[in-house]
């Protein structure tokens, strides 16, 4: 069914060029399916459009000077369904554009209405996108109950009473659905996979450092995983081979062998040098809360500092930019001393506030720097743009720097004006380096394990894919579909 | 039960977020939101405890007379200025019932005029930090050090819009060339190597999240492990 449609006012200007007879002749046109269009929009607006709140009659039309000018074809293809892998109450409205969503069109955008029935009344408004859009989610349904939705079109300029101005026909009807929550997020099946991999490969290197000999039972669960996820003989042989040959060699390995970081061998030769010079230490837990991993990391590794600060009698500092981080932190320093013997040297006054704004810190710990000019400066956690006015002013004034943190567009500036720099991953492995802890370096070598699977996966799915370029076999690259991550 | 409870607590809260990325049903689907906002309210009232602590540094610094005292003497006094102004601001929002940054209100006029100012001021000399830094990095010492001033060259060269169209007007080439090498550095070996850093960055957080969920890291919560 069409309805109605508006054109502005100032399209007069457009239709003067027009020669006179194509005017009048679109004029008479256009007057005529405005009658039309008119008529069948007072109709209308006992039934359908006058139901919806946001719909507007003949009434806007005339008030706003408009002149008729052609019929959009509504929105097609309305489709509604519960939105997938949530937490329920949401609908996805998903439809084809209307011919004429064009930019400086008729159509600006799109409402999605909804109701309880077929037949509407299609009173709730739930959604409201510009044009171009062919998607919106419905956030406000109710688990359990059925709904119908529609999607109609409107313009930019209001009505008379101040609602959207519909034009065009409304849609189709598309029902009845219901929303339910999700038990199990589909998409990230493959996460879950690499997460039990990399899990169970560092779980394997715990039990095999606590116990001090090899568990093969953890490495068939991960066979059989593989073996389940990929339902394919070939990658399964390839896995067994590569286990059989490989893996059951590593993990039979007695001694645990970690390859040197040269950050985290740098510490104690740091907290020596500002030992021999008698000047103090900073700690600086980047300017993330204790829900940062990062700054968690940085706990951890403060804590080996501490102990090693506190055998040499070396002063350490810890200025901190959050109030829990600083309650951490002096916890973590006060146990560090303690477990070396030298719970009397610890003094609250070692970690303090300055300011939670980043700018403010990154102000007051130069002034520090450059007034006291230590002999070592730690940076340990999530760092933003005052990781270089930092570690600049640190570099200028001399002090041996060591940083580590996982934000990648930082590690530049670190690797600049730092001595040594924990690059992402070696922030985390820092602490459980300087533990010498065997559990904690089993853990160390599970993850190098998982990042050996993540380079055996992605060099296989590299030669599926060159190959299928090469050798341009039908459906050959069915293969790579197992070695990717939507 | 000083660390147990720590432990048990931290286990529990990081099984309940790493089952909740794979299940969206409820309860866990909402545990973010849950304890996203209890985040929120700890840190809220946690913020005293940092402000009574700056406080009091500073002023047993003025009090000792100790280094820098002065800078402790101007801290406690633009503390006390914010407080006093702000919470006048409040005061005068609630019984006017507007909202209190409003513009013509103390809180907005000292952060339109003196927070902002000092904010951009501080940020305006990354730049120089940048030339400093850059200039010491980019000195052809080694190998890996001329590799890395060559790529800046391109990069920085690509970045700016001059020399390619001198190339262009000089007829050495009818496209921008610079560009084109900055965007295939910038697309193909530094995404490649951001990739590399970011899957090590997820492998590191699995790891250090067990290590903590199980209990075996406890360097945190003072434990001897």
């Amino acid at each position: 069914m069409k309805s109605i449609v508006i054109a502005k006012s100032n399209s007069r200007a457009k239709w003067r060029s027009y020669s006179s007879l194509a005017t009048i002749t679109s004029l008479s046109l256009a007057l005529g399916i405005a009658g039309i269009v008119l008529c069948t929009g007072l109709l209308l607006s006992t039934s359908a459009l006058a139901q919806d709140t946001e719909s507007v009659d003949s009434t806007a039309i005339d008030s706003n000077g408009s002149v008729l000018e052609e019929v959009p074809s509504p929105a097609s293809n309305v489709f509604a369904e519960d939105t997938p892998n949530d937490k329920g109450k949401s609908a996805t409205v998903t439809w084809d554009l209307s011919p004429e969503d064009t930019i400086g069109g008729i159509v600006d955008g799109y409402l999605i209405l909804r109701s309880e029935s077929p037949s509407g009344p299609f009173v709730d408004t739930v959604g409201n996108v510009t044009i171009g859009k062919t998607e919106a989610l419905d956030n406000n349904a109710t688990d359990g109950v059925e709904y119908f939705y529609r999607v109609d079109m409107y313009r930019s300029e209001v009505a008379v009473d101040g609602s959207k101005l519909l034009v065009g026909s409304p849609s189709t009807v598309w029902g009845p659905i219901t929303t339910s929550p999700q038990w199990f997020h589909g998409k990230r099946g493959i996460m879950l996979f690499i997460f039990l991999i990399v899990a169970f490969s560092i779980l394997q290197f715990i039990s095999q450092a606590q116990s001090g000999k090899s568990k093969i039972w953890m490495v068939n669960i991960l066979f059989i995983i593989l073996l389940g996820y990929l339902y394919s003989w070939v990658i399964a042989v390839i896995v067994a081979i590569t286990l059989a040959l490989f893996i059951k060699d590593f993990f039979s390995t007695e001694e645990i062998f970690l390859r040197k970081i040269g950050g985290i061998e740098a510490v104690e030769e740091a907290i020596g040098r500002a030992t021999e010079m008698g000047k103090k230490i900073f700690f600086i837990p980047g300017i993330q809360d204790m829900n940062d991993v990062q700054t968690i990391a940085g706990m951890a590794i403060l804590g080996r500092i501490a102990a090693v600060a506190a055998e040499y009698e070396t002063w350490l500092e810890v200025p901190v930019s959050k109030s829990m981080v600083m309650v951490t932190a002096r916890e973590t320093m006060k146990e560090a001393y303690s477990r070396v013997g030298r719970p009397e040297m610890y003094q609250e006054a070692q970690v303090h506030f300055v300011t939670e704004d980043q700018f403010g810190y990154a102000a007051a710990l130069d002034g520090m720097f450059v007034r006291e000019k230590p002999a070592t400066i730690f940076f340990m956690g999530a760092f933003f743009a005052e990781s270089l006015i930092l570690a600049e002013t640190g570099n200028e004034v001399g002090a041996i720097q060591i940083a580590g943190t996982a934000m990648p567009s930082q590690l530049p500036f670190f690797v600049a004006a730092c001595d040594y720099t924990l690059l992402g991953e070696e922030l985390f492995a820092a602490s459980a380096y300087l533990s010498r802890e065997p559990r904690q370096l089993g853990s160390l070598k599970g993850q190098d394990v998982g990042k050996a699977l993540f380079l055996v996966a992605m060099m296989i799915g590299l030669v599926i894919v060159l190959a299928g370029e090469v050798v341009k076999v039908p459906d050959w690259l069915y293969l790579a579909q197992y070695f990717s991550i939507d | 039960m000083k660390r147990e409870i720590p432990l048990l607590i931290t286990s529990i809260a990081g099984i309940v977020f790493a089952v909740s990325f794979f299940i969206p049903h409820w309860p866990f689907g909402d545990a973010e939101n849950i304890f996203g906002d209890w985040m929120s309210v700890v840190s809220a009232f946690a913020i005293w405890l940092g402000m009574f602590n700056l406080a009091e540094v500073s002023l047993r610094k003025v009090i000792r007379k100790s280094e820098g005292w002065n800078y402790a003497l101007i801290v406690i006094g633009s503390m006390l200025l914010m407080l006093v102004i702000g919470f006048s601001s409040v005061y005068h929002a609630i019984n006017t019932d507007t909202p209190h940054m409003d513009p013509g209100t103390g809180l907005k006029w000292m952060y339109d005029y003196v927070f902002s100012p000092l904010s951009a001021t501080m940020f305006a000399m990354l730049a120089f930090f940048v030339a400093s830094a850059s200039y010491r990095a980019f000195r052809a010492r080694s190998l890996e050090a001329t590799l890395l001033l060559v790529t800046a060259f391109f990069v920085m060269v690509g970045r700016v819009p001059l020399l390619d169209p001198i190339l262009v007007w000089a007829g050495i080439t009818d496209f921008a060339f610079f560009s084109a090498v900055a965007d295939w550095i910038m697309t193909y070996p530094n995404a490649a190597g951001q990739r590399a850093i970011m899957i090590g960055i997820a492998l590191g957080i699995t790891s250090s999240s067990l290590r903590i969920i199980l209990g075996i890291e406890r360097s945190h919560i003072g434990g001897d492990a």
